[in-house]
Order: structure tokens, then C-alpha cells, then sequence
């Protein structure tokens, strides 16, 4: 499978990446490059084998059924969370109109 | 005495101590080296001498006090820049968290701190942790102190994505630095520079913020100048944390007490993969000389088979592109990290342009990857081919573990090469980590260890992969080739 100069423009466009006329044209071989190269596990026989899903065998863990068990990732800490924000306002995030 | 900055981790905890030195004088002395450095060799993103002075002062109080100085009580360290530290710019070597001041402590700097250690400054890196020679990163290339020995003085790679790190140690910057190892990260630039560096078995060090690249392969280890300086730094960082849902809940062992070099009854397996045509002369040679040096401290060595090595790479350049599409999503211009707001444009074309200002060629590149290989119609085809694969190379670990302890091979194909040699060619970048990369996919503890110079004059590291949870295994048999390969070559002052 390769990809066009339309495929990589509608793939930028998913991931949220604004990419010139120039740098499209430019993606286009150096992705094309990487997928050809990747096109080699095609020929590795799968068959009956599960997709690896955890390197070493480990449970999900509930934790604690408690407020604020953990102040570090508990709540109550607004002014931490907007500190770094480009633009907070009144408390909250602020961003550009999103309704016309 | 010895000059202070010649010390490692455990010279100087021991000196400190004992009463020796102090630790204000040993953070002094680095961070003079720090400063005196930073212009010729770019290691540092920034640097926090005062860190350095009041962690020191507080370990020389509290031996003042008679207190238990911690096991990295009066070490000064590097940190890689992509552990959040708090009230410190943390960047990851990116434009779009250029200015992020975290709020919060990573749990691995937290524990080293705990520990006794402070920070002499926060590390250059490849951008987001994706690179091999540090040339990716939006603060500069990091240059190897390292120059060959023909007089051409290029500037060369210190390898990557933990550069700035393995630049630092090798130095005298700092005695020990983190490192992160997602593809090889650790390993690969502790090989081009003539240091050592271990990556744990997934799972032992918390990845709790620490910036994700690939969540499914990141892990956090130190970087230092010998085995036991690592066993000791490792034993500080790593340790069940509740907020990493893939954190190993098992204690941390002593490892730095139960290093031996002595390996009789051990057996080392020598992978016939990894011998590829056209191997570079001077690292087949290095790698043989590494057998006879675990001959000689008494283990047994066979071959064996790691059948689906060739597809570690290409599986890697799936998953971990796959996983990094993910975690760097969050970078929006909205909760923290630059923002790019063009006149008039909504919250769609602000996440745009905020993206392509902020993110480099090569994160880009992954980026785009990523999302492509788990697009609807293609995901099949690639990510769970990919990850079925990855099933196929963990299986041939564990085989080959039924007939072997431990694993040894080559850290990379090549010594360091020059900056710019692959910046153009994505794919043989990528090549760099064809060795260290399977043990990646597997979780597998792995180290890089010096075995000595090529013909140019650079370090050459040999690597030892061993079973899940065998960081001890895996540094004995370091030691061993540490104590017989005599690596005590270090670059010569030209900065």
C-alpha cells in the first residue's frame, strides 16, 4: 500500500497537523519510504497468534473508592491544573468561539 | 585527592559519608563542570545550580545531624528533560512545551531526590524521545565530547534519544544521569559514548509523569559510568507507584548488594540473528571479545535462536508511531504548551496550526505514521499485524530463556557517526536500534556496557538482555565484561 498527496492531506488533517503545500509534497516519499519498509510483516505467518496486549503480565488495578485518595492526582487543585494554560479565563480554559 | 568530578555514584555517596569531601563541594565541582561546558557541547536544556547547592546542603546537615543520608545521599545528577519537575521547565526538547513549568514531581526524580540526590540541570534530548542521534531535539544537537582519533575533529552524535545525558556523564558533567529507553534510548547512547545504562524490566520504574512517547515501551533507568553506579541508581528510581496502572507491584531488590562477577553455572546465549551479513569488523570483534570474557568468569555459552529478530524493527516503527499518534494529542494549545491562534481561526484551525508550529520534522513524521497505520480499513492490516508480531518476538525470548540466563549481543551496528550522516534518511536512522530494539518489544531488562575502542578511537558498548525481572542477572553478567574489558578510556578535554 503507498499513500497519495490526498491520503497524506486527509491523514494531517486527523491528526490535527496544518502542513503547507511544500511539506505535503514532501511527506508523501518519506512516508511512502516507511510503509514499503513495514510491508515486510505481511509475510510473517500469524496464524492462531493473539496480539500482544501487555509485555509482562500484570492486573488492572482498582484503586480505592475514596475522594482524594491520592492528593497528587485528586481534585481541588484548579489554579495547578490552568497554571500553564495559553489563555485561562474566569477559571476555566479559555478558547476560541466554537458555536457561529 | 582525586578531582571530585572524576567520581562516580558511589565514590562520592561513600566520600560524603565518611567525611571526605562534602556534598556542597562535590555539587560545586559539577556544576562548574556544567557551566564551563554548555557552550562547546549543548548537553543541558537548562541547568540548576542552586538545585544542586541546597540538595547538597541539606545532605551535608543532615550528616551533621547524624541522619541516614539516603542511597544517593550528595550525588548530583542530570535529569533528562522529559521528566515533569516541578517549578523547572520540563520540554521534552519541543517547541510546544517550551515555557512548561509542571506543577507536579515525576515519581522517579521525586524517589531520587528522596533519595539523597539533587539536579544539576534538566538534559537536552531527541524531541519528544524520538531519535537516535540527539539532532531532533529544538534546543540543538547535542555534541559528543567523543572526537575520532584522526585528527578531523567532526562533530560527532552522542547518540540518542538520551543524548544530553549520555554527552553529560561521559563528559564529567554530572556522575550519573536518567535516561528513558523506549526503542533503545538508553543503550544505544551509552554504547557511543563509553558509559553504561540499564534499562529495567517494564514495569519497575513508574512512568507517572515522565512525557509518553510510547506508553506500551517506555521505561525510566540510569545512566552512569559503571555497573554498580547503576545498580545503586536504579535501586532509587524504581518501585511500585499506584498512579502508573502498568507499575510492577513487587519490592525493589538490593541490587547493588548482590552484584557478582562470578558466573559459574550461568549460561549466556549468543543469538545467531543478530550476525548479520556485513557486520561492522570492529563490533563482531568486540562482541567475540565479550564471550571469552564471560568464559572466563565461568559461564557456559551457546548459541540460540531468535527467529523473528528481522521483524522487531518494522513492528516497532508500527506500534510505537501507533502509540505516540495517541499520547501526543494532547498537545492542543488549550491546557498548557504553546498555542498558535491565526486571526480569525476557530478551535479546529487553531489545534492545526498550534501542531505544526510546535511539533518538529521527525515527531510530525510519527505522528502522521501513526494515525495512518490505526485509520479505519488499515488498522488490521498493520497495527494488529504488528502487534501479533510482537506476540512472535516475545515468544522467541522466552524459548531461548529456557536454555539461557542471559543474552549477549552488540548495542548498536556501528560506533557513533557524525552529526547529519542520517538526519535525511528516516529508515537508516531507524537502523541504529535494529539490536536493541526486540528486547524493547518483549519488556525484557537490558544493559549496555563498554567493551572498548574501534579502530577510530569511539566507544563500542556490548549488551545484555536477560528474563522479566533479572535486572540482577543481567548486571552480574556486566560486571564480569566491565571488570575484564578494563574500559577506562574517556574523551579528552577539548570543550
Amino acid at each position: 500500500m503507498s499513500v497519495d498527496t490526498a491520503t497524506v492531506a486527509r491523514i494531517a488533517a486527523l491528526a490535527r497537523i496544518k502542513l503547507g503545500e511544500g511539506e505535503l509534497e514532501a511527506m508523501v516519499p518519506e512516508l511512502n519510504g516507511i510503509l514499503a519498509w513495514v510491508e515486510q510483516l505481511g509475510e510473517v505467518d500469524v496464524a492462531g497468534v493473539e496480539p500482544m496486549t501487555a509485555v509482562i503480565e500484570n492486573h488492572l488495578r482498582l484503586r480505592d473508592d475514596v475522594i482524594d485518595a491520592d492528593p497528587l492526582t485528586g481534585g481541588g487543585i484548579r489554579d495547578k491544573v490552568l497554571a500553564n494554560a495559553p489563555a485561562a479565563e474566569h477559571g476555566f480554559f479559555g478558547v476560541p468561539k466554537v458555536i457561529e | 585527592m582525586t578531582e571530585l568530578t572524576e567520581l562516580g555514584v558511589a565514590a562520592i555517596r561513600d566520600g560524603v559519608a565518611k567525611g571526605d569531601f562534602t556534598a556542597a563541594e562535590v555539587a560545586e565541582a559539577f556544576n562548574a563542570n556544567v557551566a564551563a561546558a554548555q557552550d562547546a557541547l549543548n548537553a543541558f536544556i537548562v541547568a540548576t545550580p542552586d538545585k544542586a547547592i541546597a540538595a547538597a546542603k541539606a545532605t551535608d546537615a543532615k550528616r551533621a545531624a547524624g541522619e541516614a543520608l539516603g542511597k544517593m545521599g550528595g550525588v548530583p545528577i542530570g535529569m533528562k528533560d522529559l521528566f515533569a519537575t516541578v517549578g523547572v521547565q520540563t520540554t521534552a526538547a519541543s517547541h510546544i512545551l517550551e515555557g512548561f513549568v509542571p506543577q507536579y514531581e515525576s515519581t522517579v526524580s521525586q524517589k531520587l531526590w528522596d533519595a539523597g540526590a539533587g539536579m544539576l540541570g534538566k538534559l537536552n534530548l531527541d524531541q519528544f524521545a524520538m531519535g537516535s542521534s540527539n539532532e531532533t531535539s529544538y534546543f540543538g544537537n547535542v555534541i559528543s565530547p567523543w572526537r575520532r582519533n584522526d585528527g578531523g575533529n567532526a562533530p560527532l552524535a552522542p547518540g540518542g534519544s538520551s543524548g544530553g545525558s549520555s554527552a553529560a556523564v561521559s563528559a564529567r558533567l554530572c556522575p550519573a544521569a536518567t535516561g528513558t529507553d523506549t526503542g533503545g534510548s538508553i543503550r544505544q547512547p551509552a554504547a557511543f559514548t563509553g558509559i553504561t545504562g540499564i534499562k529495567p524490566t517494564y514495569g519497575r520504574c513508574s512512568r507517572w509523569g515522565i512525557v509518553a512517547f510510547a506508553s506500551s515501551l517506555d521505561q525510566a533507568g540510569p545512566m552512569a559510568r559503571d555497573t554498580r553506579d547503576c545498580a545503586i541508581m536504579l535501586e532509587a528510581m524504581a518501585g511500585f507507584d499506584p498512579k502508573d496502572a502498568t507499575s510492577l507491584d513487587m519490592p525493589v531488590p538490593a541490587w547493588e548488594a548482590g552484584l557478582s562477577a562470578d558466573l559459574a553455572g550461568k549460561t549466556v546465549g549468543i543469538p545467531r540473528e543478530y550476525r548479520m551479513d556485513g557486520m561492522d569488523a570492529d563490533v563482531a570483534k568486540s562482541w567475540d571479545d565479550g564471550i571469552a570474557w564471560l568464559k572466563d568468569a565461568g559461564a557456559r555459552v551457546i548459541d540460540i535462536a531468535l527467529p523473528h529478530t528481522r521483524y522487531a524493527l518494522p513492528a516497532y516503527y508500527i506500534i510505537a508511531p501507533a502509540e505516540a499518534s495517541s499520547n501526543l494529542a494532547r498537545y492542543d494549545g488549550v491546557r498548557y504548551g504553546l498555542r498558535d491562534l491565526p486571526d480569525g481561526a476557530g478551535l479546529q484551525d487553531m489545534y492545526a496550526a498550534t501542531r505544526a508550529a510546535g511539533f518538529g520534522a521527525e515527531v510530525k513524521r510519527r505522528i502522521l505514521i501513526g494515525t495512518y497505520v490505526l485509520s479505519a480499513g488499515f488498522y488490521d492490516a498493520y497495527y494488529t499485524q504488528a502487534q501479533k508480531v510482537r506476540t512472535l518476538i516475545s515468544r522467541d525470548f522466552t524459548a531461548a530463556f529456557e536454555q539461557c540466563d542471559v543474552i549477549l549481543a552488540p548495542t548498536a551496528p556501528s560506533a557513533a557517526f557524525a552529526l547529519g550522516d542520517n538526519i535525511d534518511d528516516p529508515l537508516s536512522m531507524y537502523l541504529n536500534d535494529v539490536f536493541a530494539v526486540p528486547a524493547s518489544l518483549a519488556g525484557l531488562p537490558a544493559m549496555s556496557v563498554p567493551a572498548g575502542l574501534n579502530r577510530e578511537g569511539l566507544p563500542l558498548g556490548l549488551q545484555i538482555i536477560g528474563r522479566p525481572f533479572d535486572e540482577q542477572g543481567v548486571l552480574n553478567a556486566g560486571l564480569a565484561i566491565e571488570q575484564r574489558a578494563g574500559f577506562a578510556a574517556k574523551p579528552e578535554k577539548w570543550w
